[in-house]
């Protein structure tokens, strides 16, 4: 028996620990290397315990290995570092209201992906959280590109905890009674124990939930405090995975990088009517031209979900061909799991647009057979957020 | 008679029948199985080729043949509960059967001494 890879490749250089580490191996945590990091896996029960624990109950994950940075303008006035950080991302910065965060993607100058992020108005500056492995070369491209106008500050003394799942409000709102009242992609400043802490609510698995950004001297206690909770358990990085592809959402390095644009991974729902053709601020950031060219369903390839017909998962890098017996294939898969709360596989990958529309039936090369998968709409799983009620 | 690889496979050999499963180390490590495709009757296999596959919620891991021979029998129960091999990992659990070609091998086998020491 060997096992494919199930983690990034391990190196020599001397891997970082999280605040969080002592209580990740008090938790039985089984850890191995990430982004440069020793992150827990998985604990005792297991992804797929953890998985279904998470859409059940609630689950408390340690993201502190992503990045996080405030944004602040020279000039005092935050518009200019929402204008500033516009000519990097595809996105509607300048609209974004106080005390709210956005999906945001960083393009370079061919309309790929340098990273993807989110974005939050604070007032006085914007916070960015982004992810682990591309921070510091995200760090370098502000620096590189907005140090002008903006000061870009590394927020390294803080730790990220995720607590999601439809009782994370009770969970967190009995040491937060306010996270009670907040809607979905709301940003506040919060007393929470011994410290103030920067919330948002949102998360990386498709459930209700909330983003805890806490200084590193108070996570642990933070941490403890919550998974007191009866409804809380301890949640690794192999169950964020497999939540996060339920829900439909990309792995950065994964499901899209350098090489893939916004268009092509199904994510114009990112780029906000302002900044497309004919827009009042169309186009003015990396790549501009080739993204917005694409818009109209111009793109060669585009991300889709995948659900096989039988229960073999089809994993990264699985040939998707037109037929049983098509010589070359029309598309690959990027994510692939087994789906624990369909009791099936699922997977994401990018197939020939001509191929993409939902309901087409593809072949998935597996162990030298081809397996019938339908294009399936994604979410696999239905979001539920807490939105706000509609106006 | 049990032998075992240092791939984490156990091997039961009576006369010339090889069942074949994982062991518990091995299971422990997959974490709970969801998918086990399993080789087809008559299919013949050298020693050290993939025979089966089984599959947790993140990934696949090949199952070996410990010794060259044909496939006469599947642990069918696994295509409906793969979690077999979990909860029991030596017996019900068990994986493939395949008449042995090539008796000579099994000397290659290890001791569940030589495989405790190397799983210690």
């Amino acid at each position: 028996m060997t096992t494919a890879a199930q983690t990034h490749p391990t190196t020599d250089a001397v891997l970082q620990r999280t605040p969080l580490y002592d209580l990740h191996v008090a938790q039985g945590a089984r850890m191995v290397p990430f982004a440069g990091f020793e992150m827990p896996l998985h604990y005792k029960p297991g992804i797929l315990k953890e998985h279904l624990h998470t859409r059940a109950a609630a689950g408390l994950f340690d993201v502190s290995h992503m990045g996080q940075a405030l944004l602040r303008p020279k000039s005092g006035n935050l518009a200019d570092a929402k204008a500033a950080l516009e000519t990097l991302v595809p996105v509607d910065v300048l609209g974004l209201a106080p005390w709210r965060q956005r999906y945001a993607l960083f393009t370079n100058d061919h309309g790929g992906i340098i990273d993807d992020l989110m974005v939050a108005n604070l007032e006085d500056a914007l916070l960015l959280i982004v992810n682990a492995a591309t921070k510091d070369g995200d760090i370098a491209h502000l620096r590189a590109h907005l140090a002008d106008t903006c000061v870009i500050e590394p927020l390294s003394d803080r730790a990220l905890l995720a607590i999601q799942g439809p009782r994370a409000e009770e969970a967190f709102a009995a040491l937060a009674p306010q996270a009670r009242d907040m809607r979905f992609m709301e940003v506040r400043r919060l007393p929470v124990l011994q410290s103030e802490c920067l919330v948002s609510r949102s998360g990386y698995t498709g459930e209700d939930g909330f983003e805890i950004s806490v200084p590193a001297s108070e996570a642990r206690a933070l941490a403890e405090a919550l998974l007191r909770h009866e409804a809380v358990e301890p949640i690794g990085l192999g169950a964020r995975d497999s939540l996060r592809l339920e829900a439909g959402l990309c792995l950065y390095g994964t499901d899209i990088d350098t090489d893939t644009t916004p268009v092509e991974a199904a994510l114009e729902w990112a780029i906000q009517k302002v900044r497309r053709a004919g827009g009042a601020r169309a186009g003015g950031f990396p790549g501009a031209d080739t993204v917005l060219r694409q818009m109209p369903d111009q793109a060669r390839r585009r991300r889709v979900g995948l659900r096989p017909k039988g229960r073999a998962p089809i994993r990264k890098g699985t040939a998707l061909f037109e037929s049983p017996d098509a010589a070359a294939p029309v598309g690959t898969v990027t994510s692939g799991v087994f789906a624990p709360s369909l009791n099936a596989p699922a997977a994401m990958g990018y197939v020939e647009t001509a191929f993409a529309a939902v309901g087409t039936e593809l072949y998935a090369e597996v162990r030298n057979s081809r397996e019938p998968v339908t294009i399936s709409p994604m979410p696999f799983v239905a979001h539920r957020y807490k939105r706000n009620p509609p106006q | 008679m049990r032998r075992f690889t240092p791939d984490h496979e156990w091997v039961e050999i009576d006369n010339d029948i090889a069942t074949v499963g994982i062991t518990p180390f091995a299971q422990d490590q997959l974490g709970e199985l969801v998918f086990v495709a399993l080789p087809e009757i008559g299919h013949k296999f050298a020693r050290g080729e993939a025979a089966a596959t089984v599959e947790s919620v993140k990934a696949a891991s090949e199952i070996y043949a410990p010794l060259s021979g044909e496939i006469v029998e599947a642990n069918t129960a696994l295509t409906d509960q793969p979690g077999l091999i979990n909860s029991s990992p030596t017996d019900a659990g068990w994986i493939f059967k395949m008449k042995i070609t090539d008796p000579g091998e099994t000397e290659k086998l290890l001791t569940e001494d030589a495989y405790q020491k190397l799983t210690a």
